[in-house]
């Protein structure tokens, strides 16, 4: 009988270590020898590079070399990881990415110089002393001043600073459906910029072995192996196998750790050249100007609906902030991510969907948790909620109204996916319950009375995971596979080390992936290892987001272990003289069916290491399995989620009082730690709704640059959040798991927001844009006085 | 450069610092107690929480220096002897308050002390306030406030610990 095996709620394994102070962080370590790298960076939001005088820097105590743009010109940009075609067919604009700033500077905390020295400090010191010549150029900080005539160019080749002018859908059948359209609601809304803020800031050691020509670049990244292509085939042109990359313990990635960064290559590439190892970590305000920051979108959307409020088309148009550069997978974020997603959980007939990319001399934006699922759900349940009150309908019936039915999966939407499995209804009414939506007139009433504003949102959700197969996102612009590897290597003794592409930054894979290996091989927990992490020992890999470790990810580790158990059969039917097909592999054991004979899955793995009594004919000896994994469609998460807030009419403090999320994630392994993925996902998403937002003035100064400007959800700002489960299992994976990682940050914004208009629905405000601060909501409230007496 | 002398988990150490250096680079870089985390630069996330003396404080907010002759308490020194944990760190593991576990000493140090703090007893309400000082952007704290809830009894003698 396997314990702790799937769907069971096992301790995390990971946790002595991290709980004693024993977690290996990259700061944590030290290499022999090792100097210290400080970049100098731009406070100028763009402007002209004159010159880099690094000569009375040279002199400073400790200086071992400095290095500028000018050192960089022979390697390559930093490159981009997905390509979108325009409307017209033309690639989009994508211009050079230099690791050190070369002739421009396009964002404050744009890299100019890498100064390495015999330690920080003195590193730091001598950055003083650079004496820099920069030519301000006038800024664009935002969507409106980059997309006005005449605006300046953040890049030349960049034409009115449009990187890109893309579309889908099907626009004729949108017009047709907004020609019979018995009413159509028009919704603006801001998808507010945020910072992601991992708790560990990105560090890195770039490390150089003479004596075999051998780099090694120790990094917070959520995919070594897509840092150890894009770095060594596109920036520095060291091959894979003179490159290894380990990311070891990382503090929290949240989409900001995916990303192959300048200050990866400025290292990896200086630790060659002054023969040393260089350490670098970034602090607090670092990171708030060099991590790509998430969202900043703004949309009108247009949803057409008949009389009896079934949507007929939806019409969105979207300008996307990529900040100054193109990060890794920037580009995919407002569309193939966003933009697809628009059918959302509704039957929607024709949708069609326009995004404008735009360059700003801001910090590049990208994928943070959720990646363009958030925007696309804040944008549907938004407009649906303003549809439900325009059209004189209840929010819970217009849902229902136009939910795709369970019996229509697989489910073919006008918008490029197809969903495979899903029970709408069945996660709604659960979170109806678990919410007592019911009772909330009662509960409105009661805040009332003592002076408080009490509203209730709701949302649903459908977000798409695992991007896959392969072929696919590689027609829709990836420029890299999207499988996953495992190895699974079993150890003489029968003991299991499984050595995977995913790669855990808090999602505790060293516990699930052994549930899984465990219920699987029949193998104890403590026989099992799980390695991630470092392309010196896992084969290869993609690496861990979009909420693809478990049905990308474990799904190979499935398929390596049938592997395993194939050829352990063939040993098994071999020792006991049995045909192969008789013989059964069932709680760690194979066994002839219909006898007692037996032998245990320890035995099997000595015979393959010791085959004195072997098929040695057929069969290698050893127990060793490799797979590689390709998707076969995107994993199709879906939700509802409900929240309820007071709001203090005097002070316009909005507080979460209850939160209720019912997902739909398909096989749980371990509940324990997919309530947790929920809850953590929920509180970034009350977060963005109510506190968060990375505000650039006019200038292009990153104002809300600190953790005392930049409001972070603390323990007071987050409620208890209950988390149930309505399973539906994937049909196309072996596991049936759909992912958890992202659903709590996609279903909660719009819920918070619905809640605090819900809250104010006396006084006629029909929308509020995230995040819905206290100064907001007072200057609404005073705005518009009370239709209470109607009541 | 200044040489200190001090006790950390117990044992007396000394180092040389310069005058600038922080109580926290010193802990990290010089003694290679490297469970005390750095994750902001202004004062805000906690995650640099140790004892000084009995007191929780942030120790990106001291200097080195002023830790002169002062007994400091680390994560690394809540661990006993024979490897168990402090039930506050018991508690962490059992009810999943940590995911990457990168604010995690910092907050278990601040709990100890917030629990320490309430002989009288810890509501909600006062466990989500008292950790007003850190950060966490994993867990969403609702399994952090379960952690601390369920390490008051323990810690101060009203139930045996649960038996894992
Ligand atoms: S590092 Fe000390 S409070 Fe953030
Ligand atoms: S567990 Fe990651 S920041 Fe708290």
């Amino acid at each position: 009988m396997v314990v702790d095996g799937i769907g069971a709620s096992v301790k995390r394994k990971e946790d002595l270590r991290f709980l004693s102070g024993r977690g290996n962080y990259v700061d944590d370590m030290n290499r022999p020898g090792q100097a210290y790298g400080h970049f100098l960076r731009s406070d100028v939001p763009h402007g002209k590079l004159n010159k880099v005088d690094i000569s009375a820097a040279l002199k400073k105590p400790g200086v071992i070399a400095i290095y500028t743009g000018d050192d960089f010109a022979a390697v390559g940009g930093v490159p981009c990881g997905w390509q979108i075609h325009s409307k017209d067919g033309s690639p989009m604009v994508e211009p050079r990415h230099p690791v050190l700033a070369a002739g421009k500077v396009r964002h404050v905390g744009d890299p100019i110089a890498l100064v390495v020295a015999e330690t920080k400090q003195q590193a730091k010191d001598a950055a003083e002393a650079i004496i820099l010549d920069i030519e301000s150029l006038p800024a664009v900080a935002n969507l409106t001043a980059a997309l006005a005539p005449n605006a300046a160019l953040v890049h030349d080749e960049a034409k009115g600073n449009i990187c890109f002018d893309w579309h889908i859908g099907d626009k004729a059948a949108v017009e047709a459906g907004f020609a019979k359209a018995h009413k159509i609601v028009r919704l603006d809304l801001t998808n507010n910029r945020l910072v992601p803020n991992a708790m560990e800031p990105r560090a890195a050691i770039g490390d150089y072995d003479v004596s075999s020509g051998e780099y090694t670049l120790y990094t917070t990244s959520q995919n070594p192996h897509v840092i150890r292509l894009l770095m060594g085939a596109f920036v520095l042109g060291i091959p894979e196998h003179k490159l290894r990359v380990v990311a070891p313990d990382v503090g929290g990635g949240f989409g900001s750790k995916i990303f192959h960064y300048a200050e990866e290559a400025a290292l990896t590439w200086a630790a060659a050249k002054v023969k040393r190892p260089i350490k670098w970590t970034a602090d607090r305000t670092e990171a708030f100007i060099t991590d790509a920051h998430g969202r900043d979108h703004i949309s009108v959307a247009e949803l057409a609906l008949d009389a009896e409020g079934h949507f007929l088309a939806l019409k969105v148009d979207t300008q996307a902030n990529m900040g100054a550069y193109l990060s890794t997978f920037a580009p995919s974020v407002p569309t193939y991510l966003s933009a697809t997603l628009l059918a959302g959980v509704y039957k929607t007939a024709a949708i069609y969907a326009e995004v404008k990319a735009v360059f700003t001399n801001t910090v590049p934006v990208d994928a943070y948790r959720g990646a363009g699922r958030p925007e696309a759900t804040f944008l549907l349940e938004r407009i649906v909620d303003v549809a439900a009150r325009e059209m004189n309908m209840d929010r819970v019936e217009i849902r229902k109204k136009n939910f795709i039915p369970k019996d229509a999966f697989p489910y073919q939407t006008p918008i490029a996916l197809q969903y495979d499995s899903g029970d709408y209804l069945a996660t709604f009414d659960g979170a109806l319950k678990a919410a007592d939506y019911a009772g909330f007139e009662a509960r409105r009433k009661a805040a009332a009375a003592k002076g408080k504003l009490r509203g209730i949102g709701i949302s649903t959700y459908v977000e798409a995971c695992g991007i896959a197969p392969s072929a696919v996102a590689g027609a829709l612009g990836a420029r890299a596979g999207l499988y996953e590897v495992a190895n699974i290597r079993v150890h003489p003794t029968g003991s299991v080390t499984v050595f995977t592409g995913a790669h855990s930054h808090g999602q505790g894979h060293e516990t699930t992936f052994a549930q899984l290996v465990s219920e699987q091989l029949g193998v104890p927990h403590d026989m099992i290892d799980i390695v991630h992490g470092d392309t010196g020992k896992v084969p290869f890999g993609m690496g861990t987001y979009g909420s693809r470790s478990l049905s990308v990810g474990g799904s190979a580790m499935v398929k390596a272990m049938d592997k395993i158990i194939d050829k352990g059969k063939k040993i098994a039917a071999h020792l006991m003289e049995a045909d192969v097909h008789d013989i059964e592999f069932k709680d760690g054991k194979f066994s002839v069916v219909g006898t007692d004979k037996a032998k245990s899955f320890g035995e099997i793995a000595l015979t393959a290491y010791v085959p004195h009594n072997y098929p040695i004919e057929e069969l290698e000896p050893g127990l060793e399995e490799t797979a590689f994994y390709d998707p076969k469609n995107f994993t199709y998460p879906g939700g509802c989620h409900i929240c309820e807030v007071e709001i203090d009419p005097d002070t316009g403090v909005t507080q979460v009082i209850n939160f209720t999320a019912v997902d739909d994630v398909g096989r749980v392994i371990n509940p324990m730690i997919v309530e947790g993925q929920v809850q953590g996902g929920v509180a970034q998403g009350i977060g963005q709704a109510l506190l968060e937002h990375a505000i650039y003035d006019e200038s292009g100064q990153l104002l809300s640059g600190s953790m005392m400007d930049y409001t972070m959800p603390r323990a007071d700002n987050i409620p208890n959040i209950f988390v149930g489960t309505e399973t539906t299992l994937c049909t196309h994976n072996p596991l049936g798991s759909k992912g958890v990682g992202e659903v709590g940050a996609i279903g909660s914004p719009p819920a918070v927001i619905n809640a605090v208009v819900d809250a104010l629905r006396d006084y006629g405000v029909r929308h509020v844009d995230m995040p819905a601060t206290a100064a907001k909501i007072w200057s609404l409230i005073d705005a518009n006085q009370p239709k209470m007496a109607a009541e | 450069m200044a040489q200190i002398s001090l006790t950390v988990n117990g044992k007396t150490v000394s180092a040389d610092v310069e005058s600038r250096t922080l109580l926290v680079e010193m802990l990290r870089d010089k003694l290679h107690l490297t469970g005390t985390h750095v994750g902001c630069d202004t004062s805000q996330c906690g995650a640099c929480v140790v004892q000084v003396n009995g007191m929780s404080v942030k120790a990106c907010t001291m200097l080195a220096v002023q830790a002169e002759g002062a007994k400091v308490l680390t994560i690394e020194g809540l661990v006993n002897e024979d490897g168990s944990l402090h039930p506050m760190q018991e508690m962490f593991r059992e009810h999943h308050a940590l995911q990457c576990g990168y604010c995690t000493p910092g907050m278990v140090m601040s709990a100890i002390d917030l629990v320490n703090s309430h002989p009288e007893g810890l509501t909600e309400e006062q466990i989500r306030h008292g950790l007003e000082g850190n950060l966490c952007r994993c867990t969403g704290y609702h399994n952090i406030v379960k952690a601390i809830a369920a390490a008051w009894p323990i810690m101060h003698n009203k139930v045996p610990m649960a038996a894992e």
